[in-house]
């Protein structure tokens, strides 16, 4: 009823390719940037801040990145966890290293050098496909497990492999209350999602897609396959790197090598694969499963007033965590994306389906 | 059609495998033992931590994961001693200590969520936290001082932030890795007859591939350049089952020594391993986390001999006959009643006196009432413990003098050795101190090199 192009005459090719062509949409993104701005930051509580939206939104920017690859590729990595960590410690380094850059400066930097690294392994791309590329990206998570951890320079020689970050200043303003972090990412956030939403819609997204659904007749019909995947890896691993220097600086504030193991790579592929391959809004939606229901069902005994054990709520944790991963996967193999998309569908239906 | 009968199975099964896992943590001996009966037992003992007259203690513990055997018992110590303040001497000067406890799986990112969680509860905010993870205390040493909320980090935790100048909010009480690594030097050095008598000698050191494993590693090198001993470290990713080519190397190289510098089910595997490539256990020590029993037992007659530091061994006190007859006996113990007097029950329990003390101390100035972590961290900063305030508190032996200062947040710069006779761990050697004339140079530089980088100043005991 509510929710109905009726009426909305396209006049002009550009309102026709409009990220939003259709009105509703508009209002609706309207409403959670509104809320994203405006309504959290009014009610939230610091805990809400530091353990939920930051991660969340930091999260949601890796699993875009990971699903421009993964998704819109076709290209299945492991190696999002390396992509973070190099953005991470590249950032890092630049800040000890060049302490006049400002440090936005330096995360899109931290971004650069994974988007190197980035392409580098993803030259293995243009041989090997599917599950084997995901083999040769989990070597990179390895190799880059084992040089933070073994090459001393890169943590500045700090006796415990452990790093401690710098105040992140900018102009003067110093972002050390969670509200500040919080505008910082969600910023991030805004813009990352603009330009990935742009860039699959265009030119080299067609390409990723076309190479993803059937490589050979993209070749045929004149994309480069090197070109194709290498910038995919590219963008990709850009978007993780910048992910993972706001994961160390605004999140964790201190981190080890085991911060950025193979269990976020595996975390952050499962937050594509549940939020929806190849949809924008899918990552974010994972990102907040993935990081929310753990802490949600961790939490709900004691708001439920039922006594028991830290440890038997944890065992809970993850059976219900997992039967609920399997739940959705078997209800709607394409991802929480999907059945939002359906949902918008009925609702355009509604409330006469027939 | 399809769907519906998903929805049903899954409508049948998760209930079933809720149900299936209550029965199983049921046997599990790390379940707190609040039996439904005991309710009534419980009044004063377990207090709500909405309680606007009670101090909020926070407990990060890790009963499940690949370090469960080793964190249960520390839990089960810690929450025990806060229960026994309640129970026996109706709490801390007549202010009832509430807590809870959260779970971290040993995880750096779970235990930060922890903080987070439980820093603003209670009347007051947290007391203190004892983030029981060198590595999640890396990560909430950079909270702490803007929450302002004290840390102690009973014999683990940042080597340098025993500097309470640069440091004045961490509190690594009762010696640090350099700390224990210099005691196991110095241990070394005296069954060889002198320091000296290390040179040319082959000392490999195994350790836990996380921040907790690199600690002892400048002390270590330091100490190999002094003394002319040749170093080996020999990584073992965690959680340490895989360790078969750590061993080959020893196998190989022939160290004279092995220090094992492990956490968790790393500790037994190793000692198995040892025995597998026949390196003799009484050649290898272990940090005093890689010295109680669940680290021996699993390895049975191959762990005798096997000796590690230790900050508090194995063995009973008139406090654990309290804590039998408080809690125990009226089913409100935290674990098993056989598990009370173990290493690292000791440890969660001397943990916790430490905590309670400082709290004490902090009452003697602000007054008997609930505190904020600012003012329990003055009470920890002035922390004096006499002899005869441990003969009341009944740990005698089991804790010892210790006073702090702004200056010197560890207080006590010795250990003993304790080794595994098959049954249980007895001291096998007296009180070794480190060598302070190494360690402190070591921590003022690292310290001051923390500071620069972190923009913190260095003096902040001179204000």
């Amino acid at each position: 009823m509510f929710y109905r192009e009726a009426g909305q005459f396209k006049t002009s090719y550009k309102a026709d390719q409009a990220v939003f062509p259709i009105f509703q949409d508009k209002i609706f993104v309207a409403i959670w940037l509104f809320i994203g701005f405006v309504v959290v930051p009014m009610l939230a509580s610091e805990y809400m801040f530091r353990a939920i939206f930051i991660p969340v939104i930091i999260m949601a920017l890796a699993a875009i990145g990971l699903n421009l690859l993964v998704g819109y590729c076709g290209q299945v990595s492991l190696g999002s966890g390396a992509f973070m960590a190099v953005g991470a410690y590249a950032a890092y380094n630049f800040m000890i290293r060049v302490p006049e850059l400002n440090p936005l400066i330096c995360f899109l930097l931290g971004g650069l050098s994974a988007t190197v690294v980035g392409v580098i392994f993803g030259i293995p791309s243009l041989r090997i496909k599917g599950f084997y590329l995901a083999v040769a990206t989990l070597a990179l998570q390895f190799f880059t497990d084992w040089t933070f951890s073994r090459i001393d320079w890169f943590t500045n020689y700090t006796p415990s492999g452990s790093i401690a970050v710098q105040p992140i200043e900018v102009l003067g303003l110093v972002f050390d209350s969670p509200i500040r972090k919080y505008f910082l990412c969600l910023v991030f956030l805004v813009i990352f999602t603009i330009i990935g939403k742009n860039i699959v819609r265009g030119r080299i997204g067609r390409a990723w897609m076309a190479t993803r659904d059937m490589d050979v007749a993209a070749e045929i019909i004149g994309i480069r396959p090197v070109y194709a995947k290498l910038s995919a890896f590219a963008v990709s691993s850009f978007f993780i790197g910048v992910a993972g220097a706001l994961w160390a600086y605004v999140h964790l504030g201190s981190w080890e090598p085991l911060a950025f193991d193979i269990n976020l790579s595996f975390s952050i592929l499962f937050m594509v694969i549940i939020g929806g391959l190849g949809s924008i809004v899918g990552g974010m939606l994972g990102a907040a499963f993935i990081t929310l229901l753990p802490l949600f069902l961790n939490q709900l005994p004691v708001w439920l007033g039922i006594n028991i054990s830290t440890a038997m709520i944890s065992h809970l944790e993850f059976m219900i965590f997992g039967a609920l991963i399997i739940f959705f996967l078997a209800v709607e193999p394409l991802g929480l994306a999907r059945i939002w998309q359906i949902t918008k569908e009925k609702l355009r239906l509604w409330p006469f389906p027939h | 059609m399809n769907h519906s009968l998903l929805f049903r199975a899954l409508l049948i099964c998760v209930p079933l495998a809720i149900g299936g896992c209550g029965q199983d943590s049921g046997t599990d001996t790390s379940t707190s033992g609040e039996a439904p009966g005991s309710q009534s037992n419980a009044e004063g003992v377990i207090v709500d931590v909405s309680d606007p007259n009670a101090q909020f203690v926070p407990v990060l513990s890790y009963r499940t994961g690949a370090y469960a055997p080793n964190g249960a018992p520390v839990a089960n110590g810690f929450t025990d001693y806060l229960k026994l303040i309640n129970a026996r001497d109706g709490g801390i000067n007549g202010v009832k200590i509430s807590f809870e406890e959260c779970e971290t799986a040993y995880s750096t990112s779970r235990s930060i969520e922890c903080y987070e969680r439980l820093k603003g509860q209670g009347p007051t905010g947290a007391a203190v936290f004892n983030p029981m993870s060198t590595g999640a205390t890396f990560a909430i040493t950079e909270k702490a001082p803007v929450d302002k909320i004290p840390l102690i980090t009973m014999g683990y935790g940042r080597s340098e932030s025993r500097n309470g100048g640069v440091f004045p909010w961490n509190f690594p009480i009762y010696g640090t890795y350099w700390t224990a690594a210099d005691v196991l030097i110095t241990h070394l050095g005296n069954i060889n007859g002198g320091l000296n008598n290390l040179k040319g000698k082959k000392i490999a050191l195994v350790y836990h591939d996380s921040p907790f494993g690199k600690e002892p590693i400048p002390l270590l090198k330091k100490r190999a350049s002094m003394l002319g001993f040749e170093l080996l470290s020999i990584p073992v990713t965690h959680p340490g089952v895989e360790q078969k080519s750590a061993w080959i190397q020893i196998r190989k190289q022939k160290p004279d020594y092995v220090l094992l510098w492990g956490w968790g089910v790393m500790n037994s595997t190793a000692i198995k391993e040892a025995a597998g490539v026949r390196y003799p256990r009484d050649q290898m020590f272990g940090i005093w986390w890689a010295g109680s029993e669940p680290d021996v037992r699993p390895a049975g007659a191959d762990a005798v001999g096997y000796q590690a530091v230790s900050m508090i061994s194995s063995g009973q006190a008139r406090v654990h006959e309290d804590a039998l007859s408080y809690l125990y006996d009226n089913g409100l113990g935290s674990g098993d009643r056989d598990g009370v007097g173990e290493v690292l029950y000791n440890v969660g329990l001397l943990n916790a006196a430490l905590v309670v003390e400082s709290i004490r101390a902090a009452q003697s100035k602000y007054g008997k009432k609930p505190l904020t972590g600012e003012e329990v961290r003055w009470g920890i900063e002035n922390l004096n413990i006499s002899e005869e305030a441990i003969e009341a508190l009944g740990l005698t032996g089991y804790m010892y003098p210790v006073s702090l200062s702004c200056s010197d947040h560890e207080g006590k710069r010795a250990a003993r050795l304790h080794r595994w006779n098959g049954e249980s761990w007895d001291y096998s050697t007296d009180w070794i101190s480190a060598d302070d004339s190494v360690i402190q140079p070591m921590v003022k530089s690292a310290s001051d090199t923390y500071a620069k980088e972190a923009g913190i100043p260095t003096n902040a005991c001179d204000s």
